[in-house]
C-alpha cells in the first residue's frame, strides 16, 4: 500500500497536495482498496466553497456509497471531469489521474492539521486490526 | 431452466396469433362490434405476434429463474424475507375486498372500514403508542411522514428545528427521509459493543434537534439497551424520538417501543407482517404515533359514529395526503389476516422464533466466520470476512459461492459499520433442518476458501450464468436493448 511522502492525509482517507496556494484533492490507496472498483465519482462545480470536513462529493463503488470531504477549506477552482467517463482511474492511480479537485486555500496554515505520511500509515493499521 | 430465454418481442413471426377472435355477427367490415373511432389504423408493428404456448412458456421459464421465499432460504438481513403464508392471498383475493371500488361510499364498505380500524389498532397496540395511519406505501414513505409529522409538531410549536440525529447503525434510508424533509443529519457513532450510548446522544442533543432516529434493534441486529436514557436526553431538549421499525419482526409482541420512549415509527408490513416483499411490488408502511403527534396525520382519518366507520377530512392541522385512498389496501388485509390467525401469544412467539433461529445461525457460525460485535443478538446477526482474508476470499465470494449450494446469499457489504459485512436473518419459519443445511453450506465454504480459493472467487458455478461483471455493468451501462 503506497503513502507518498509529499502529501497530506485526514483519517476519513483523503489526500492534498499542497502546489503554491492551492491544493490537489483524491482519496488514498487505502480508500480506494476499501471501497473496491469504484463506479461513479460525484464532484462540485468549480467556485463551489467548502469548510474543512464538510462533504464536497460523493464516490460509489461496487460495494458502498461514501461522502468525500474536504481536507482543508477552499474553493474549488478545477474538478478532474475525466472521472465522469473513468472512475476506474480512483483505482488504478488514485494519487495522479484519479485526482477529484483543486482548491484554492483559503488558509495554508489549516494544511498543519493533517497527517503525514508516516502518522497516516499508522492510522491505516490500527483501522485493520 | 438453463436455456437462454429471448425477449417476448425476439420470438414469434409475422401473422401469428394465439387465439382467433371471432367475427362480429352480421360480418366483419361493416359490423357494429367496434365503433370506428376506437379502431386503430396501424398494423401493430412491433408488437410481439405469438402463439399462446410460446407466452406460457416464456412466462413460467422467467418465473422458474426467479428466487424467492418460495423457493430457497432467502436470509437478507435486515429484509425480513418471510414467507408469506398462502391463507393471506386467499383471504386477499375474497371478491368483497378484492373488487371493492374505492369510491364506493362508506356506508357500503363498512366491511373493509372494520378491517382497516381493527388493523390500526392492532398496531397501536403493538406498539404501544396512540394513533396509527396506515396510508404510507413503503417504509421509506412512512419515515418520510413520520419526520414530517416531527417537522409539523416542532412547526406548531413555533420552534422549527434544523438538526436530526441518526446513529452510524440506522437503516440506510433515515438520513435520506431526514434530508428530504430539509433536516440537517448529524451522524452519532455506535460505541465497541456496537449500541448507541446515552451519553453521545445527550453530548450531540440541543435545542437545534428536531429528533432522533434510531433503528431498534439497529443494523447490527442488537437491541438499543440504552434506548430509554436516550430518549429521555432527547426529549429533556424538547426533541422527538423517531423509531425505525423495520426490525420489529425481532420486538413484536414482546416489546413495545412507546414503552422506550418512541414517539413514532413506522411498520413494514411487508417484512414484519408476512406481505409480499420485493420485486416493486407493493408494500405498507404504516406510521403510529404518541396521542400529541395524533392532530398532524393524514387525512382522511377514520372516524367512529352511531352510524358506523366513515372517512373525515376534518383535520386542520393535518400534513395533507400521502398516498391516493387508503394505501395498499390488498396488503392491508393480508397484515390483518396474519394478526388475526396468530393473535398476540402468537406474535410474541414468531418473535421468540426468529431470534432463536438467528441466534442458532450465530452460535454455529461463530468461530469459521469472524464476529465483529459479541453483544447479544436479537433477530439477525452481522459477521466479516476477516478470518478468510489470508486466502485472498471476500464476502462477495462467499454470497457467489451459496448460491452453488442452493441457498439465496445473505445481505452483503452492509451494515456500513462492519467492513465486508455478511447479514443473516433466517426468520422465524424455517426448520432447524433448513438451518441446519445453510450453516452446513457456510462451513463448507469457510474450509474450501482454505483449501480452494479460486472456487470461491470464480463462483458461481451452478447458476445459470456464471459471476457477472458489476463493475463494467456500473461503469460502463448499456441502458436500450440491442438487437443479437
Amino acid at each position: 500500500m503506497d503513502f507518498p511522502e509529499d502529501l497530506h492525509y485526514t483519517q476519513e482517507h483523503e489526500w492534498l497536495r499542497v502546489e503554491g496556494n492551492d491544493g490537489v484533492v483524491g482519496i488514498t490507496d487505502f480508500a480506494q482498496d476499501a471501497l473496491g472498483d469504484v463506479v461513479f465519482v460525484e464532484l462540485p462545480p468549480v467556485g463551489a466553497t467548502f469548510a474543512p470536513g464538510q462533504a464536497f462529493g460523493v464516490v460509489e463503488s461496487n460495494k458502498t456509497v461514501s461522502d468525500l470531504f474536504a481536507p482543508v477549506a477552499g474553493r474549488v477552482t478545477a474538478v478532474n471531469h475525466v472521472l465522469r467517463d473513468e472512475p476506474e482511474l480512483v483505482n488504478s492511480d488514485p494519487y495522479g489521474a484519479g485526482w477529484m479537485i483543486r482548491l484554492a486555500l483559503t488558509d495554508r496554515e489549516q494544511v498543519n492539521r493533517l497527517l503525514y505520511a508516516d502518522a497516516y500509515r499508522t492510522f491505516v493499521a490500527q483501522q485493520r486490526t | 431452466m438453463l436455456l437462454d430465454e429471448p425477449l417476448i418481442f425476439e420470438r414469434g413471426a409475422t401473422g401469428r396469433i394465439g387465439w382467433a377472435v371471432a367475427e362480429p355477427p352480421g360480418g366483419g367490415q361493416d359490423g357494429p362490434a367496434l365503433p370506428p373511432d376506437l379502431r386503430r389504423d396501424d398494423d401493430l408493428a412491433g408488437l410481439p405476434e405469438v402463439s399462446e404456448l410460446e407466452v406460457v412458456r416464456h412466462f413460467v421459464r422467467l418465473s422458474q429463474w426467479n428466487y424467492s421465499a418460495a423457493t430457497t432460504l432467502y436470509p437478507l438481513g435486515s429484509c425480513t424475507m418471510k414467507y408469506n403464508p398462502v391463507v393471506n392471498e386467499a383471504l386477499a383475493r375474497l371478491p368483497g375486498f378484492a373488487t371493492l371500488h374505492p369510491l364506493v361510499p362508506d356506508r357500503l364498505a363498512q366491511g373493509a372500514l372494520e378491517l382497516i380500524a381493527g388493523l390500526e389498532a392492532a398496531l397501536a397496540a403493538l406498539s404501544g403508542l396512540d394513533a396509527v395511519c396506515l396510508q404510507p406505501a413503503a417504509g421509506a414513505q412512512g419515515e418520510l411522514l413520520g419526520m414530517l409529522l416531527v417537522r409539523a409538531h416542532h412547526v406548531a410549536r413555533g420552534d422549527p428545528r434544523r438538526r436530526v440525529l441518526i446513529p452510524s447503525s440506522a437503516h440506510g434510508t433515515n438520513p435520506a427521509s431526514a434530508a428530504l424533509c430539509g433536516y440537517q443529519v448529524a451522524e452519532v457513532a455506535v460505541d465497541a459493543r456496537g449500541l448507541l450510548p446515552a451519553a453521545a446522544v445527550a453530548a450531540a442533543m440541543d435545542e437545534s434537534v428536531a429528533a432522533l432516529m434510531v433503528t431498534n434493534p439497529n443494523t447490527l441486529g442488537l437491541f438499543e439497551e440504552e434506548i430509554e436514557a436516550a430518549a429521555a436526553a432527547v426529549h429533556a431538549r424538547g426533541g422527538l424520538v423517531y423509531m425505525d421499525g423495520a426490525n420489529f419482526n425481532a420486538l413484536m409482541g414482546v416489546a413495545r417501543p412507546g414503552d422506550m420512549g418512541v414517539d413514532v415509527m413506522q411498520f413494514n408490513l411487508h417484512k414484519t407482517f408476512s406481505t409480499p416483499h420485493g420485486g416493486g411490488g407493493p408494500g405498507a408502511g404504516p406510521v403510529a404515533v404518541r396521542a400529541p403527534l395524533a392532530p398532524y396525520l393524514p387525512v382522511p382519518r377514520l372516524v367512529r359514529s352511531d352510524a358506523g366507520l366513515a372517512w373525515s377530512d376534518d383535520a386542520p392541522q393535518s400534513v395533507g395526503r400521502m398516498r391516493s385512498f387508503y394505501g395498499n389496501f390488498g396488503v392491508l388485509v393480508r397484515a390483518f389476516a396474519y394478526i388475526a390467525r396468530l393473535g398476540a401469544v402468537g406474535l410474541a412467539d414468531v418473535t421468540r422464533l426468529a431470534v432463536l433461529n438467528a441466534n442458532y445461525v450465530r452460535a454455529r457460525l461463530q468461530g469459521a466466520y469472524h464476529l465483529p460485535y459479541d453483544t447479544p443478538s436479537l433477530h439477525e446477526c452481522v459477521f466479516s470476512d476477516r478470518h478468510l482474508q489470508d486466502s485472498g476470499v471476500s464476502t462477495l465470494d462467499v454470497a457467489k459461492r451459496l448460491l452453488d449450494y442452493g441457498f439465496y446469499a445473505p445481505t452483503i457489504y452492509f451494515p456500513l459499520v462492519v467492513k465486508g459485512a455478511l447479514m443473516i436473518e433466517p426468520t422465524e419459519t424455517e426448520t432447524k433442518e433448513t438451518l441446519d443445511a445453510f450453516v452446513n453450506a457456510l462451513l463448507a465454504i469457510a474450509d474450501e476458501a482454505r483449501t480452494d480459493p479460486a472456487l470461491l472467487r470464480n463462483a458461481p458455478h451452478r447458476a445459470r450464468l456464471a459471476r457477472l461483471d458489476e463493475t463494467r455493468a456500473a461503469r460502463r451501462p448499456i441502458l436500450r436493448w440491442q438487437p443479437r
